[in-house]
């Protein structure tokens, strides 16, 4: 029998897309330095917005400023880190409820260690110096009580 | 919501509400996303029959037992009718162009393509199916459906077991079979044969 065939296969596709209304709306108040949720029709907010409503699919309409602070909801720690993954440094990933917002969005927790990550504490969004209107525009979260936050 | 079709929904519409302060900042309408896929590709038994036979210049192909069609390449089943394709046929490096598309503009991830070119379903001798190919050797301008190729192969000593082993196809200077009779064109016409008694 023939030695068993393999190949390091890739695929890849560079797309831009279009994002439309409400995306293109949180993601010019990322390059603004601003996180935007959207309001649903009994009040409550969904941050990242969504074009629709995840219950009754009404279209939503009303983006309104969240964070920059939060709660860290939960947390998880990457390590080793994946070869796509933003660091190449062992690093957390938490879903951060934002001030103003019902619901959690996923995002870079900047700390050294699990240890100084705990679900309920308090955290801030920093950003990047140079933005153009992606989610990468934000740094990551760090605990609000670190120096060097301003907050 | 408006059940007219027609209108489109409002959240795509552009009726969006802005905070203030971002009431005057020009929108962000499109965003890059790339997206990338690495993955070992482990070939089956009918691929790695169809890798391993091209280290010899043969391309192999797999008959339906169902209706004698001959797909190349063989993936050990004929799709249409969830049949097992045990038998393998052995193909000649000659055929025509059943159909073809000129690419003007540069791919992601193929800058050894040099533009124009050209890449074609190749319709074999004896096979029922076309499968891809580059088309070279001649002006893009001049490639036609029904044009007789030939495959032109890598030397001996870079032969492996690959499908690049074929560089291109080139054009043969047989006559042109008629479009009607080419690409998938011949096999309907040989199953409308075959009715006709």
């Amino acid at each position: 029998m023939a030695e068993r065939l393999r190949a390091d296969l890739v695929l890849e596709y560079p797309f831009t897309r279009t994002t439309g209304p409400v995306i293109g709306a949180f993601l010019t108040g990322l390059r603004e330095g601003i996180i935007l949720g959207i309001r649903r029709p009994d009040g409550t907010v969904l941050c990242p917005p969504t074009e629709y409503d995840p219950e009754t699919s009404e279209p939503l309409t009303e983006l309104v400023e969240v964070g920059p602070q939060g709660e860290l909801e939960s947390w998880t720690w990457v390590d080793p880190p994946r070869s796509q993954s933003p660091w190449d440094q062992p690093h957390g990933l938490g879903l951060i409820r934002l001030d103003g917002a019902d619901t959690p969005m996923i995002h870079g927790l900047l700390v050294d260690h699990p240890g100084e990550l705990f679900s309920g504490m308090r955290v801030v969004a920093q950003w990047r110096s140079e933005r153009g209107g992606h989610i990468a525009d934000l740094e990551g979260f760090s605990p609000q009580e670190s120096p060097g936050t301003g907050q | 919501m408006s059940a007219d079709p027609s209108v489109p929904p409002a959240a795509l519409s552009g009726e969006v509400r802005m905070p203030e302060k971002l009431a005057d900042v020009e929108p962000v309408r499109s965003v890059r996303t790339p997206i990338r896929l690495e993955y070992d590709f482990v070939p089956g038994e009918a691929s790695a029959g169809y890798l391993n036979a091209f280290a010899d210049r043969k391309i192999l192909g797999q008959r339906s037992p169902v209706d004698g069609a001959v797909l190349v390449p063989p993936r050990g089943v004929d799709p249409r009718h969830g049949a097992a394709t045990p038998e393998y046929v052995e193909l000649p490096d000659t055929g025509h162009v059943g159909g073809f598309c000129v690419t003007r503009l540069p791919i992601p991830g193929r800058d050894d393509l040099e533009i124009p070119y050209v890449s074609a379903w190749i319709h074999l001798d004896g096979a029922d199916i076309g499968f891809l190919g580059l088309v070279a050797g001649i002006a893009t301008s001049e490639v036609r459906m029904g044009m007789r190729v030939r495959a032109v192969w890598k030397p001996d000593e870079q032969l492996g077991r690959t499908a690049e082993n074929i560089l291109y196809w080139a054009p043969t200077g047989e006559p042109d079979i008629p479009v009607t009779a080419a690409g998938t064109n011949a096999w309907h016409a040989k199953q409308a044969a075959k009715e006709q008694g």
